[in-house]
C-alpha cells in the first residue's frame, strides 16, 4: 500500500506526454493513411512506391551509413588514445575540446561547415593558393558528410573510450607476454570486446544523422535527403499527408536504430 | 603494459588532427565575429561593432530564449523530479517501458514531434501564437534527459530504505519528498537542470517549426542571419551563443566528473 500511493505523483509527467505527444503523434500516423489532393491512393503508399521518395529516403540512408561508418573508423583511435593515455599532459583540456561541440545546434555545425569549406571558406582560399583551383564543398552532400562527423564524433569518442577502459588488460597483457604482436592484440583481443559498444555507437550516430535537419537546412535546402523532403512538403506543398507519411517512416527508422543502440549497450554494460 | 609507439604516435596525430577538426571552425568563427572585415582578413583590425550590431538587431531572441530555457527547466523539474522517484521507486518492467516512451521524443526526429504539434494543437489560435507552444515543444524534447540524470542521482544513496524508515517514523509523503528525497538527488537534479538549460537554449529543429514572426528564439535568429546577414554579423550572434554555452558545459563537466566514474556527459543537441 505505502508504495502505491506514490504513483500519483507521476501523473503530471504521463498526462503531459500522453496530451502533447502521443495522442498527437497517433494522429499524424492516422493523417499518413488520408489520400492527398489530386491522387487516388493513401500517402504511405505514394511514399513507398514514387521514386522521388525512394530517392530522398535512399539519399538520407547512403550518406548516414558512410557518415556513421567512417565516425567509427575515426573516433575508434581517438578513443584508444584517450583511454589509454590517463597521465598524458593536457588530457583534460583536450577532452573538454572535444566534448564542447555536443551543445552545437545542427544550425550552428552547418554555419561551422560554410565557414571552413564554404565559398569564403579555408578550405577555398588554401586550395587556389596552392593550386590555383577553387574548392567548394558546404553547398552539397560533401559539406552535409562533413556536418555529420562533426557532430557525431563528439558523440561517440565518449562512448567508445568508456568500452575501451572497460576491456580487461590482463588479456592484452597475456596475449603480449605471449608474443602477439600490438596489430594481432588489436584484431584478436581489442575488436572483439569492442564490437558491442561499435555496433551500440553505430547504431546511435545512424539514428542522429538520419533524423538530422538543422545542419541541412543551414548549408541549403536543394540537398535531396528526407527531413528536407518532409519539411518541404509541409511549408512548400502544404501537402499534410504526404509530410506526415514520411515523418512516421522516419521516425520509426530512428527509433529501431536508436533501440538497436539501446539494448547494445545495456547488454555490453551488465557484461562488464 | 607497453605500448606500441607507433600505437601511441598514430593515436596522438589522429586525436589532435580531430580536435584541429572540432576547434578550428570555431576559432574561425570567433575570429570572423571580431574582424573589420573578414575578407580583407585580420588586417583590417579588430573590432565589437558586429556583436553591438547583432545586440541591437536580436537582442529580444537572446532574452526569448532565456525565457523559453527557464520556464522548460522549471516544467521538467517539477513534473521530471516526481516521475524520477515513482521509477525508482518500481524498477520493474512497467518502469522500464514507461522511460522508453518518455525518451521517444528524443529518439523520433524532432521535425516528426513538431508536426505532430501542429496538427494536433496548432488550431488552438492562443496557443498557436504564444511561446508556451515552444516551451512544450521543449519539455517533451528535454524531459527524457532530466528524468535520467534525477534517477542517477538517486540510485547512489539507499533512498527507498530512507524513505520507508521516515515513513515508520510518521512523516507524511509530502515531508519525506522534500526532507530527504530531494535532497539526496541534488547533484542529479543540477546535472539534469544544467542539461536541460543547455538543450533548450539551442534546440532548433522543434522551435524553427513551432515559432511564430513574434516567437522568435535565439537559434531561430541564428538560422535567419546566416541566411540573410553578412557573414561577420552571422559569426557575431554565433559568437554570443557560444559565451552563453560555455558556463553550462563548464559546469556539466564538473558536476559529471563528480557523479559518473568515466565523467561522460550524456547530451545531444538537436542536430
Amino acid at each position: 500500500m505505502g508504495r502505491r500511493a506514490w504513483l500519483i505523483i507521476a501523473i503530471p509527467a504521463i498526462t503531459l506526454f500522453v496530451a502533447f505527444w502521443l495522442l498527437p503523434m497517433a494522429k499524424l500516423a492516422g493523417l499518413g493513411a488520408a489520400t492527398p489532393q489530386g491522387m487516388d491512393v493513401s500517402a504511405y503508399w505514394l511514399v513507398l512506391t514514387q521514386p522521388r521518395y525512394w530517392q530522398s529516403l535512399a539519399n538520407t540512408v547512403g550518406l548516414s551509413l558512410a557518415a556513421t561508418l567512417a565516425t567509427l573508423a575515426i573516433a575508434l583511435p581517438v578513443s584508444r588514445f584517450l583511454a589509454r593515455h590517463p597521465a598524458f599532459p593536457g588530457r583534460r583540456v583536450l577532452m573538454s575540446l572535444l566534448i564542447f561541440p555536443l551543445a552545437f545546434p545542427g544550425v550552428v555545425v552547418g554555419f561551422l561547415v560554410i565557414l571552413a569549406t564554404g565559398r569564403q571558406g579555408v578550405l577555398n582560399t588554401l586550395a587556389k593558393a596552392l593550386s590555383g583551383e577553387p574548392m567548394v564543398l558546404a553547398y552539397g552532400m560533401a559539406g552535409l558528410f562533413i556536418g555529420y562527423l562533426y557532430f557525431l564524433l563528439p558523440r561517440t569518442i565518449g562512448v567508445l573510450m568508456a568500452a575501451v577502459e572497460g576491456i580487461d588488460r590482463h588479456w592484452l597483457e597475456a596475449a603480449q607476454t605471449l608474443g602477439a604482436s600490438p596489430w594481432r592484440r588489436f584484431v584478436d583481443i581489442e575488436l572483439p570486446a569492442l564490437t558491442s559498444a561499435l555496433t551500440a555507437a553505430g547504431a546511435m550516430c545512424f539514428a542522429t544523422a538520419m533524423g538530422a535537419f538543422g545542419t541541412v537546412f543551414t548549408l541549403g535546402t536543394k540537398i535531396d535527403v528526407l527531413p528536407i523532403t518532409i519539411y518541404d512538403e509541409f511549408t512548400n506543398y502544404a501537402n499534410i499527408p504526404v509530410a506526415a507519411a514520411l515523418s512516421v517512416v522516419l521516425g520509426l527508422a530512428t527509433w529501431a536504430a536508436l533501440y538497436i543502440a539501446n539494448t547494445l549497450a545495456n547488454r555490453s554494460a551488465s557484461a562488464r | 603494459m607497453t605500448h606500441s609507439r607507433l600505437d601511441t604516435r598514430l593515436g596522438l596525430t589522429i586525436t589532435l588532427a580531430v580536435t584541429a577538426f572540432l576547434i578550428g571552425p570555431v576559432l574561425l568563427s570567433v575570429t570572423a565575429g571580431l574582424t573589420k572585415n573578414y575578407f580583407v582578413g585580420l588586417s583590417s583590425g579588430l573590432t565589437l561593432d558586429w556583436v553591438v550590431q547583432v545586440w541591437d538587431l536580436y537582442a529580444d531572441t537572446i532574452w526569448r530564449s532565456y525565457g523559453v530555457a527557464l520556464a522548460t527547466l522549471v516544467i521538467t523539474a517539477v513534473i521530471g523530479v516526481p516521475a524520477a522517484w515513482v521509477l525508482t521507486l518500481f524498477p520493474g518492467r512497467l518502469s522500464r517501458l514507461l522511460e522508453e516512451l518518455l525518451t521517444l521524443p528524443v529518439a523520433v526526429p524532432g521535425l516528426a514531434t513538431a508536426l505532430a504539434l501542429i496538427v494536433s494543437w496548432g488550431s488552438v489560435g492562443w496557443l498557436r501564437s504564444s511561446v508556451l507552444f515552444i516551451v512544450i515543444g521543449h519539455v517533451l524534447f528535454t524531459l527524457p534527459f532530466m528524468v535520467r540524470a534525477v534517477r542517477a542521482g538517486m540510485q547512489g544513496a539507499d533512498l527507498v530504505v530512507l524513505d520507508e524508515a521516515a515513513a515508520t517514523l510518521g512523516a507524511s509523503r509530502r515531508r519525506r519528498f522534500f526532507d530527504i528525497i530531494v535532497p539526496a538527488a541534488r547533484s542529479g537534479i543540477v546535472t539534469g537542470a544544467l542539461t536541460v538549460v543547455t538543450l533548450s537554449i539551442g534546440e532548433f529543429n522543434l522551435t524553427w517549426l513551432l515559432h511564430t514572426p513574434l516567437t522568435k528564439t535565439l537559434p531561430v535568429g541564428l538560422a535567419d542571419s546566416y541566411a540573410s546577414m553578412r557573414l561577420e554579423v552571422a559569426s557575431a550572434y554565433t559568437l554570443v551563443f557560444l559565451l552563453m554555452l560555455l558556463p553550462l558545459m563548464v559546469g556539466l563537466q564538473s558536476f559529471a566528473a563528480r557523479t559518473t566514474r568515466s565523467g561522460s556527459i550524456s547530451l545531444g543537441a538537436s542536430t
